[in-house]
């Protein structure tokens, strides 16, 4: 049985290939990684307007998974087997001769618009299937879509565990000196493809975050003059402003699990507070007094708790409470500042800012607090969201100096494949959306 | 400020004036944050002591703020003395004022520091008389650098609250 199991032993710890007799297993443990060998045969044209579809979307599927750091791309020119057909038989001593553990075959065909994609997943070792061939069909403008969601299958049979390929992610794009940035809201595919601009520059935007369907985003727009949460659907471009009390700036908004509630800062006579606001109605709670600064705030996946930061204690750190409010509970004690926590989507850890001996950190750390692990350290690093699956988390890096400008990057939760998410120009502020339907 | 002593900072400025080529406040930067709302089209002249350029230039449009502190040094609290001032002898002015942080910092507990700098600076206002009405207050958090360098030196500048006023009716 193939199979990449990604356990979380203890913390986070990075993957290792154990070699044994059986079952192929990926287990973690304090090796080293050794990505998983995949064979994917460009993806056989059923009609010769497919053929250019066929080579993209093979591309794209070998992409997502190589680039998620835990398979490997095993070149075509060293194939043996040649596969012209979506139901010629396998070959199962071909591809184990050049040492491929899974194999990927699929086929599309283009009738009209609409584009169709079968593949099927092989366990070559165990000389069968993995899982049933399945079958995408969309419109040819979303063959980039129908590629993710075969690689998200790819992805979850073998590791047993949801993908993230499909999936977008909204930022805020920047142009422009560093004492004239323009910025504007943009989103596109998590892998920077699909790039859409949702707003001109003409207004200062910050922190855009994602609905839990993902058809909205809630952010921060200075278009009053002022700060203010404004709401946006993604699709119409529409927008309003949810929070308008005069005299005050709001800032820091996210949505509920449930996406009827939104968390954020209000600052009036220069004291921020968290609120929650329920969005039909918008009527709005008041959920602490302190004379801090509270923001930054971040539901449990089940709506039933926030964790925020405040620097109630004197510096910046982490805090969470029941989101009806009352008394929060401290769970950040190391050296530093711990800021922007961000509560995963499976609700085991919490990713945050920490601040340090004037280096910047990507962090995450239990619930309780126990288990803290940095995974990146920079000049500036900030503002961490998760994959839908947890597994990953985009942020913000930004570099010094007067050039100094902003970019995305992407980290495994163990703290490997530290990679630069290709966007044009400089880009902050990302929030990455569930998996698409 | 007395008659005479405001002739003679006149007197100053006017020699400064014949000397220098246009500066930003001449219509540079269109964009907001960076202390000029009120100029562009209509920012008179520094020799003129009711000019929004005389406050910015004269009188001192900003205080500067140690590192995650919003409380008002002396040198601070000496400049929005005579911001203080320079509103009650012209009520026909109101003003924004405009809090910032430096970019050490993650971006929202910025705007919250920046809103409690702005806050620091209308309060002292309003304890010297001038009236709230008039005043309103921003965060731009680290959003809107005025220097670019990453050290000190520039982090100094860009911790600052900026007092922007403009001839307009309260409100």
């Amino acid at each position: 049985m193939l199979r990449l199991i990604l356990l979380v032993l203890g913390l986070l710890v990075p993957l290792t290939v154990q070699a044994q007799n059986g079952p192929l297993r990926i287990i973690i443990d304090e090796g080293v990684i050794e990505p998983l060998p995949f064979a994917l045969p460009q993806f056989v044209a059923e009609g010769g307007e497919a053929e250019d579809y066929a080579r993209r979307i093979s591309e794209v599927i070998a992409a997502d998974l190589t680039g998620s750091g835990l398979f490997r791309e095993i070149p075509r020119d060293a194939f043996i087997a040649r596969v012209t057909s979506f139901d010629s038989p396998v070959e199962y001593a071909d591809w184990r001769a050049i040492n491929a553990q899974a194999l990927i075959t699929g086929a599309v065909a283009l009738s009209g618009d609409r584009l169709v994609v079968k593949f099927r997943l092989f366990d070559v070792y165990a000389n069968a299937p993995l899982g049933d061939g399945l079958q995408f069909a969309a419109s040819s403008a979303s063959w980039r879509r129908l590629a993710h969601k075969v690689a998200d299958q790819v992805y979850a049979r073998i590791t047993g565990e949801g993908g993230y390929f499909d999936s977008r992610v909204v930022f805020v794009a920047q142009s422009g000196p560093k004492n004239d940035r323009q910025k504007r809201l943009a989103v596109m595919d998590y892998d920077g493809a699909n790039l859409r601009y949702l707003t001109d520059s003409s207004a200062l935007v910050l922190a855009p975050r994602f609905s839990p369907e993902g058809a909205r985003v809630i952010y921060t727009s200075y278009e009053t003059g002022f700060p203010r949460i404004n709401l946006l659907d993604v699709a119409s471009v529409q927008r309003r402003a949810l929070e308008d009390q005069p005299g005050s700036m709001s800032f820091s908004p996210r949505f509920s699990p449930d996406g009827q509630r939104v968390i954020f800062s209000l600052s009036e006579g220069g004291n921020s507070d968290l609120y929650m606001m329920d969005v039909g109605s918008g009527r709005k709670q008041r959920l602490t007094t302190a004379p801090s600064i509270e923001t930054a705030p971040s539901f449990s996946p089940d709506g039933r708790q926030i964790v925020f930061e405040s620097d109630r204690s004197g510096g910046q750190q982490l805090y969470i409470m029941t989101a009806s409010g009352g008394e929060p509970r401290r769970i950040s004690f190391g050296a530093g500042r711990y800021g922007t926590p961000v509560w995963s989507p499976r609700g085991d850890l919490i990713a945050f800012t920490k601040q340090n001996n004037g280096r910047f950190h990507i962090g995450v750390m239990r619930t309780d607090g126990s288990g803290e692990r940095l995974l990146t350290a920079s000049f500036l690093d900030e503002g961490p969201t998760w994959s839908p699956n947890g597994r990953v988390i985009m942020f913000t890096r930004e570099t010094s100096g007067a050039g100094g400008a902003p970019a995305l990057y992407s980290v495994d939760i163990s703290g490997r494949n530290l990679r630069r998410v290709p966007v044009e120009g400089a880009a902050s502020d990302p929030s990455w959306s569930p998996l698409l339907p | 400020m007395t008659p005479v002593s405001r002739s003679l900072l006149l007197l100053a400025v006017l020699g400064v004036a014949a000397c220098t080529s246009p500066d930003r406040f001449g219509g540079g930067y269109g964009s907001d944050g960076y202390g000029d709302a009120g100029y562009g089209k209509d920012a008179g002249a520094a020799s003129n002591p009711r000019s929004p350029a005389y406050f910015q230039q004269v009188v001192g449009d900003r205080v500067l703020f140690i590192v995650d502190q919003s409380t008002l040094t002396d040198t601070a609290r000496a400049t929005l003395e005579g911001q203080a001032r320079w509103l009650s002898d012209n009520p026909e002015f109101t003003a924004i004022i405009e809090g910032h942080a430096d970019e050490r910092g993650t971006r929202e507990y910025n705007v919250a520091l920046g809103a409690r700098r702005a806050n620091a600076v209308e309060e002292f206002l309003i304890s010297r008389g001038v009236s709230p009405a008039r005043l309103k207050t921003v965060s731009y958090g680290k959003e809107r650098p005025l220097e670019i360098c990453s050290e000190e030196s520039c982090y100094a500048r860009n911790r600052r609250a900026v007092t922007v006023v403009a001839a307009g009716l309260a409100g």
